[in-house]
């Protein structure tokens, strides 16, 4: 059985608006990076559901660098939030309001 | 099976090459030096810096794609690469001491600088969206880190942590952006390809392509901090370094214009109607939102955070106009405004030193009778960032609002220009403070290193000469923007 | 056809008899002396029994994030490692200067003493 393309397409739109729901709502930073992370991964999907529909391999050549790209940002994301643990003992981005928001 | 490789010539890249070989070594110097040795990072750096300069003038005017079409080899590319070059080279010139003051003159920041350096290139010269998107984060990551340098500073952490996360927020609308028109195009990421298949494409991925536009504005907006997606702006500059906050006001907006302009006239010049309307209306918000707000700031570093809002708007109008003048403007200002912003911040280092204790506006006052020469150059950045003659800061403007009245944008012209003369008041602010208030305090000495004397002298020559003969550069820009077949 | 996977038949029958002739062994020459702590079901490592929502040192914050962009760079070795022998020696290079600039980057996280634990 083939899967048709809008299949992909309207499961990759949906994750999609779950994570930017959650990036906009959720307050904890962690879940807030989760949600990023989602988006992503929404992104890689619709990447694979086009490659395979169009038989392009690009698609499928960008889902590797996405994938590195967002593990490079998720570590820096990390270090950032255990430094601001250190000095501010939060995880809370509404917290973080020395600098007007 | 058999594959063939494609052929390549590596000098093609070779500004590349050089400034990660550089990068690299710095950080195998950092980590390998004892402890407290003092490694010649600057310096290092500079001679990087100073060898991709070559190497880019030896390229000039080559034309076409290298490696498989992933890589433009066009003058567009290498005017950027100069800018950036020179964005970065006088962000190390102005950092050195001032890391100094802090006590972290790490080697990662240089290699990091010069990571950020090699990302905005890598835009500047993607021909294939997957170039465009890795240098996007090669850039952005590297921002990210350099933001957030101060460690123990709470506020470095916070305008990292919050440059992070709306960072990575717009990155993934522009990532979906490039999904969709991968889908639209019926899978070609090649710049080059789009516009002959988004025409042959049909009307059965109209609404693709649409949200595709719609999501590359998003994500470019972010980037070069246009209104409404401006809010990260005046948090993170504030928050970050102060020679980062210039590098990132510099660098960071120039590569985005970049890709930008690229993308839009390469891959969209069918939707143009659309984009155009799309991009009227930020432009407007964004110049008029930046200089309002930017009067009431007293921070300087906020202020100059709103006024680089609107400059991103300025740079907007020029996008607009989409004619020959238009990209035009665009290149000779964002080399002016390279000039006059880094010129700016490094009054606004010297003058703050002591680990940033004198950052507000009213500091200011007074500076012209104690430092006279500082409060010469400060006046000038200051009127050349509102645009007023000689300096290119107005040629600048001039060629803007020109382009936009050329492609019939009148209103949008009137606009601009109103925006200047709002943008005068708190410019000028400055310089009335700096000459007619009486100190607010001793400001005691002002340590000239020969390195931040080197840029106010480079910048403020610099804003004058291509202020008063703007012919040269002119002419380099036209040479530039030839590859735009659309324009 | 079925043939074809006499390979991973073998495979898997070397690798159940290796495990189960160590478990047999180690049950047949092992002394059996039990300890309160041996007793305990094994967790790696970790206390079982208490809270769950349980601080770990920063330390392991340092080593996760070193895991999490190290191992995702491997993602470039598995398109090569398929068509390896079609690439030849220009990928092989390609990989080694890929690999390379990896090692760079262990050498200098090295250096920084951010892989000692004390």
């Amino acid at each position: 059985m083939v899967v048709p393309v809008s299949y992909y397409l309207a499961l990759s739109v949906a994750l999609f608006a779950l994570g930017v729901i959650g990036v906009l709502v959720r307050r904890n930073i962690l879940v807030i990076l989760m949600c990023i992370e989602m988006m992503l991964n929404a992104v890689n999907l619709a990447f694979i559901g086009f490659a395979d529909h169009f038989k392009a391999v690009d698609g499928q050549v960008f889902v590797f660098f996405v994938m590195t790209v967002a593990a490079a940002e998720v570590a820096v994301g990390l270090a950032l939030i255990v430094a601001i643990f250190r000095t501010r003992a939060t995880v809370y981005v509404d917290d973080l309001n020395i600098l007007k928001w | 099976m058999t594959l063939t490789i494609p052929s390549f010539t590596l000098s093609s890249i070779g500004p590349w090459l050089t400034l990660t070989g550089t990068a690299i070594l710095i950080l195998l110097v950092d980590a390998l030096s004892p402890k407290g040795r003092k490694a010649y990072f600057p310096q290092l750096s500079l001679l990087g810096l100073g060898i991709a300069l070559l190497q880019t003038f030896r390229l000039w005017n080559h034309t076409g794609t290298d490696f498989a079409r992933m890589v433009y080899v066009d003058n567009f590319a290498f005017f950027f690469y100069a800018v950036f070059i020179l964005g970065t080279a006088l962000t190390v010139l102005i950092s050195r001491h001032y890391l100094e003051d802090y006590g972290k003159n790490l080697g990662e920041y240089y290699a990091l600088l010069l990571f950020a350096t090699l990302g905005m290139m890598l835009l500047a010269a993607g021909a294939h969206l997957i170039m465009i998107f890795l240098g996007l984060e090669v850039m952005s990551i590297a921002v990210y880190v350099l933001a957030g340098l101060f460690r123990e500073d709470a506020k470095s952490n916070e305008a990292a942590l919050k440059y992070l996360v709306l960072g990575a927020f717009s990155s993934a609308f522009l990532l979906f952006g490039i999904a969709m028109l991968y889908g639209a195009t019926g899978g070609s990421l090649y710049l080059d390809d789009m516009a002959a298949r988004l025409a042959q494409a049909g009307a059965l991925t109209q609404p693709l392509t649409l949200l595709a536009l719609a999501l590359f504005i998003v994500g470019f907006g972010f980037k070069v901090a246009s209104v409404p997606f401006h809010m990260w702006t005046p948090d993170v500059y504030e928050g970050a370094p102060t020679s980062i906050t210039a590098f990132m006001a510099v660098g960071v907006k120039a590569a985005a214009f970049a890709a930008f302009a690229r993308v839009l006239f390469l891959a969209f010049p069918a939707l143009k109607v659309d984009w155009v309307m799309i991009l009227w209306v930020l432009a407007v918000a964004t110049m008029t939102l930046g200089n309002v707000v930017a009067i009431a700031q007293t921070n300087i570093k906020r202020m100059l955070a709103y006024s680089s809002i609107a400059h991103a708007g300025y740079l907007l109008v020029a996008l607009v106009a989409a004619n020959q003048l238009g990209a035009v403007s665009l290149l000779y200002y964002l080399l002016a405004y390279t000039l006059m912003n880094l010129g700016a911040f490094g009054v606004v280092i010297l003058v703050g030193r002591k680990k940033d204790s004198y950052l507000s506006i009213y500091d200011y006052s007074g500076l012209g009778f104690q430092h006279p020469a500082l409060a010469a150059a400060m006046a000038l950045f200051m009127f050349a960032l509102a645009g007023i003659p000689p300096t290119a800061g107005f040629v600048g403007k001039f060629y803007i609002f020109s382009a936009a009245v050329q492609a019939g944008y009148i209103w949008l012209a009137i606009i601009g220009v109103m925006n200047s003369l709002v943008s005068v008041f708190y410019y000028l602010r400055i310089t009335v403070l700096m000459y007619m208030k009486p100190p607010e305090a001793e400001l005691g000495p002002v340590a000239f290193t020969p390195a931040l004397t080197t840029v106010l002298l480079v910048t403020a020559v610099g804003v004058l000469l291509i202020g008063i003969f703007p012919g040269f550069l002119y002419n380099l820009a036209v040479n530039s923007v030839k590859i735009f077949p659309s324009l | 056809m079925l043939i074809d996977y006499l390979p991973v038949l073998i495979y898997m029958l070397i690798a159940v008899g290796l495990v189960g002739v160590i478990v047999l062994l180690s049950e047949l020459l092992g002394k059996k002396r039990h300890t309160p702590a041996k007793d305990m079901p094994y967790e790696c490592g970790m206390d079982p029994i208490g809270d769950a929502r349980h601080r770990y040192t920063v330390r392991f914050y340092v080593i996760a994030m070193f895991f999490v962009v190290f191992d995702i760079e491997a993602i470039f070795l598995y398109p090569w490692a398929v068509i390896f022998k079609s690439l030849g020696w220009f990928g092989f290079v390609e990989m080694l200067v890929f690999i390379g600039i990896l090692v760079v980057g262990l050498v200098y996280v090295w250096g920084k003493g951010a892989l000692e634990w004390e």
